[in-house]
């Protein structure tokens, strides 16, 4: 894994606007090697079996769908080692040694596998109103005898596994959630917004006119966690697979809350300042276009603390037996896509100015929504932000992220009273939390981490001291 | 490049209370085919037509085999990567090489061509860059090449629409006094168009200097040609007055010969021809299809017995005319062309959306200015500006 280059292959769109796939069966395993459009696996789409062929040549490090499942358009399904791939050979298994014939009665070749002996039936066809005693599709019987063929890379007339899981299968039942009345009326940039903070716009009432729906409706209608959940309690039990993201998260978690031994401290800090720069800065001339978020002035602020603490970025290697301080800071930033929670990292952020980092933060929380994130920037991170304020929340205790030896939660900013040169006053104020791994970063440590960053936020001109 | 007007798919489980044979087997096996003008045979045996002399130089007959290989080569890179996500649709052109080389090479400099959206082997003849035509199908370029410049016109996703514009073109040249001709593609199943039909009445009428060149790949979509016309295609040539000829459609030869014949017809005042090209189309409509659901394997494996490349090294190899270096230095080109096709594609930039402003009209009006400043509005809506 010297020079591994990590290329993630997600399941394409293969007939003009589908939105979901039925992986019907891998035609590689992990660790072999495979070639520039090398048929992968074969899926199944409202309208087609087609084979996906390979868009990489190297070493099949992980299949991340399970054959069987059913895949949204988008998801990642196979992750391909472009970097030494070809060179190592793959370890040959039990059943697919070279020469061999596997149990499905294809031959393991040196490179994937040759040609398979199936032959082709007629594929039945899935409609919702078959019947049982429904006249066969033509005429003609289907000839058992037809082969498969491959013309031009391609495959045609080939359906007999695609059959034969569906007949094991039992039918699945369609899971309809019931239409509640005519779709809610608002215009795609506020269906978007409404899409990325998780508002069903089903339950938003539309203020504007002819009661459409406007992003301040959207605002207004924000509800706090856990809504969601009470609402669907009251209709069926659902079941959701544990797969993709979210079960990469579940394992990562699962991973870094049983290993490192986590302290989290908090601090409530006043950032009226904070935001008063904020502003200003927003209307600069040089920073026109620039998003200026309270998470940029947070992720500068972990950037020049961790400066002054360098052990606070840093990896336990249980292996080596080594504390592994690193020479530079890869800020993770915690985001939540539709598909589940990823963190991708900015490569070297100390070295960005604030309108660069401005700029990496907007394209990575933009990436990640879209389910874009290159596999490179989920790898390498050393420090991490999870902004829980966007869900209106002040703090919590976060996990680490796995390998890594300190994590900041960012709170709502509200305001508050708070007592301000001796008299209580409105003001700007938010929570810090920072866990920490304990087996690096002792108590005096993380606090003066903390600290630093809290001051920061409080008087942005403290930068000038870092 | 979703709507395809007319081709609809039917229902094939009513189809099959009436169906007879089985679709495409029911045709007439080549050989078998009186009219069918042929100059060389599925096994590369090289003949003779009386109507339909040709000269060949060995250098031309190694170039269609070198433009068919390279073409095929092409198709299957687009198709693979459709299958990776980076084309939005592609339209094979598998087994129809010959049909598509043997006529853009028969147009000569001043000719037009108007396209379907599947004819990529005359684009290759008439110099398009394949870049270009990925551009379309990777849906970042409304046109992909400038049809003047190439005399090859934009891709028409509309059914027989090009065929009127090919007659319109033709009745042009015919009022400028030019000695040139028109080359319209169609497929089988535009035959029952009423653009199709009107565009003939038309061509039929004013003498027109065009000819309709159909590529019979035997289905419109998934309807059999069966149900389409009860007579072969080129007898209706007949009804609105001018010649048909039915040609095999895997013979680049023969389709050479032919269509050069019906050109050098039409620019010398002659009219219109109507070519049936009988073919076949070996793969998928397009990659949104699955042939498996209307046409059994058997049926493809018989045409796989008249592929039109295969007869053609069979002929090279035979006479002498090609060795093995020559098909090796084919094989590496095409490799080179697909890596040169995957690298262009992938790498394409996405257009601003604003662009698909550009080119509505060759200077900008003020309605359009307009609509383009509303569009820039709402576009920025999404990064939270008005409501």
């Amino acid at each position: 894994m010297a020079n591994a280059t990590l290329r993630r292959f997600a399941m394409p769109d293969v007939g003009e606007g589908l939105t979901e796939a039925e992986l019907l069966q891998w035609l590689v395993a992990v660790g072999d090697t495979v070639t520039v459009n090398q048929p992968l696996c074969e899926v199944e789409t409202a309208k087609a079996a087609v084979e996906l062929p390979s868009p990489y040549a190297g070493r099949v490090v992980e299949l991340l769908v399970e054959a069987g499942a059913t895949v949204d358009v988008g998801t990642p399904i196979i992750t391909v080692d472009t970097g030494d791939g070809g060179v190592e050979a793959p370890e040959p298994t039990g059943t697919g040694l070279i020469g061999e014939t596997t149990a499905n009665g294809r031959t393991a070749v040196l490179v994937g596998y040759g040609p398979r002996n199936t032959e082709a039936r007629r594929r039945p066809r899935r409609t919702a109103d078959d019947l049982p005693d429904r006249a066969p599709l033509l005429a003609t019987a289907p000839d058992a005898r037809s082969k498969p063929m491959r013309h031009g890379g391609l495959e045609v007339g080939r359906q007999a596994e695609a059959a034969a899981l569906r007949e094991d299968a039992a039918p699945s039942l369609a899971v309809a959630p019931g239409r509640r009345g005519p779709r809610p009326l608002a215009k795609p940039p506020v269906r978007k917004y409404a899409k990325d903070l998780g508002v069903d716009l089903a339950t938003v009432r539309g203020t504007g006119s002819n009661g459409v729906i406007t992003r301040a409706d959207v605002d207004a209608a924000r509800t706090p966690l856990g809504a969601e959940t009470a609402m669907s309690a009251q209709g069926e039990e659902q079941r959701i697979p544990i797969k993709g993201v979210r079960r990469h998260m579940a394992a990562a978690m699962v991973a870094s809350a049983f290993t490192a031994p986590h302290v989290t401290e908090f601090l409530t800090v006043d950032v009226t300042r904070m935001e008063k720069l904020r502003r200003r800065l927003a209307e600069r001339p040089e920073l026109a276009g620039v998003k200026i978020s309270p998470l940029l002035f947070v992720a500068k602020a972990v950037l020049l603390a961790a400066g002054r603490h360098p052990m606070i970025n840093s990896s336990w290697d249980e292996a080596a037996q080594e504390i592994v301080v690193h020479g530079q800071v890869n800020l993770g930033i915690a985001a939540a896509t539709p598909r589940g929670l990823v963190v991708p990292n900015i490569a070297d952020a100390g070295r960005l100015s604030l309108a660069e980092l401005a700029g990496a933060l907007a394209d990575l929380t933009e990436t990640a929504r879209a389910g874009r994130t290159a596999p490179a920037d989920l790898t390498g991170g050393t420090i991490t932000i999870t902004n829980v304020g966007v869900f209106g929340v002040d703090t919590g205790t976060p996990i680490l992220n796995p390998g890594e030896a300190a994590i900041l939660a960012f709170g709502a900013i509200r305001e508050r009273p708070w007592v301000h040169k001796g008299k209580v006053r409105p003001r700007q104020v938010t929570s810090l939390a920072l866990s920490f791994d304990h087996r690096i970063v002792d108590g005096e440590l993380g606090s003066r981490f903390l600290a630093d960053v809290g001051a920061l936020l409080a008087d942005p001109g403290a930068a000038l001291a870092f | 490049m979703t709507a395809v007007r007319n081709e609809t798919e039917i229902d094939i489980g009513e189809a099959g209370e009436f169906a007879g044979p089985l679709p495409g087997a029911g045709a007439p096996h080549l050989p078998q085919q009186p009219d069918l003008v042929q100059l060389l045979t599925p096994e590369g045996e090289r003949v003779e037509h009386p109507g339909y002399p040709l000269e060949v130089s060995d250098e031309e007959l190694r170039g269609f085999y070198r433009d068919m290989a390279l073409v095929r080569r092409w198709d299957a890179e687009a198709t693979a990567l459709q299958r990776q996500g980076e084309l939005g649709i592609w339209a094979s052109l598998l087994g129809q090489e010959a049909a598509q080389l043997g006529a853009g090479r028969a147009l000569e400099d001043g000719d037009m061509a108007f396209p379907t959206y599947r004819e990529h082997g005359v684009a290759w003849a008439r110099g398009v860059d394949p870049l270009h035509v990925m551009s379309l199908f990777r849906g970042v370029d409304n046109g992909g090449w400038n049809p003047v410049e190439r005399s090859f016109g934009p891709y028409t996703i509309v059914i027989g629409a090009q065929c009127l514009h090919a007659t319109g073109y033709a009745m042009g040249i015919q009022r400028d006094g030019a000695e040139s001709a028109v080359l319209a593609f169609l497929g089988d199943g535009a035959t029952s168009q009423g653009e199709v039909n009107e565009a003939m009445v038309f061509a039929a009428s004013f003498a027109a200097p065009v000819v309709f060149f159909c590529q019979n790949n035997q289905y419109a979509i998934s309807v059999p040609l069966e149900r389409q016309s009860k007579v072969p295609l080129y007898h209706r040539a007949a009804g609105f007055g001018f010649p048909g000829v039915r040609v095999d459609g895997n013979d680049v030869l023969a389709v050479l010969a032919v269509t050069r014949a019906a050109l050098r017809a039409a620019r010398e005042g002659q009219g219109p021809t109507f070519i049936e090209a009988f073919t076949y189309r070996m793969g998928a409509h397009t990659t949104s299809d699955d042939p498996t659901r209307y046409r059994l394997a058997d049926e493809v494996e018989e045409w796989k017995l008249r592929d039109p490349i295969a007869r053609l090294k069979a002929y090279l190899s035979r006479s002498g005319l090609a060795d093995a270096a020559f098909f090796e230095g084919v094989d590496a080109a095409a490799d080179e062309l697909a890596v040169r096709i995957r690298s262009g594609t992938v790498e394409m930039p996405d257009p601003p959306p604003t662009a698909m402003f550009d080119a509505v009209y060759a200077e900008q009006t003020p309605h359009l200015a307009a609509q383009r400043a509303q569009f820039e509005a709402y576009q920025a809506g999404f990064d939270g500006g008005a409501e």
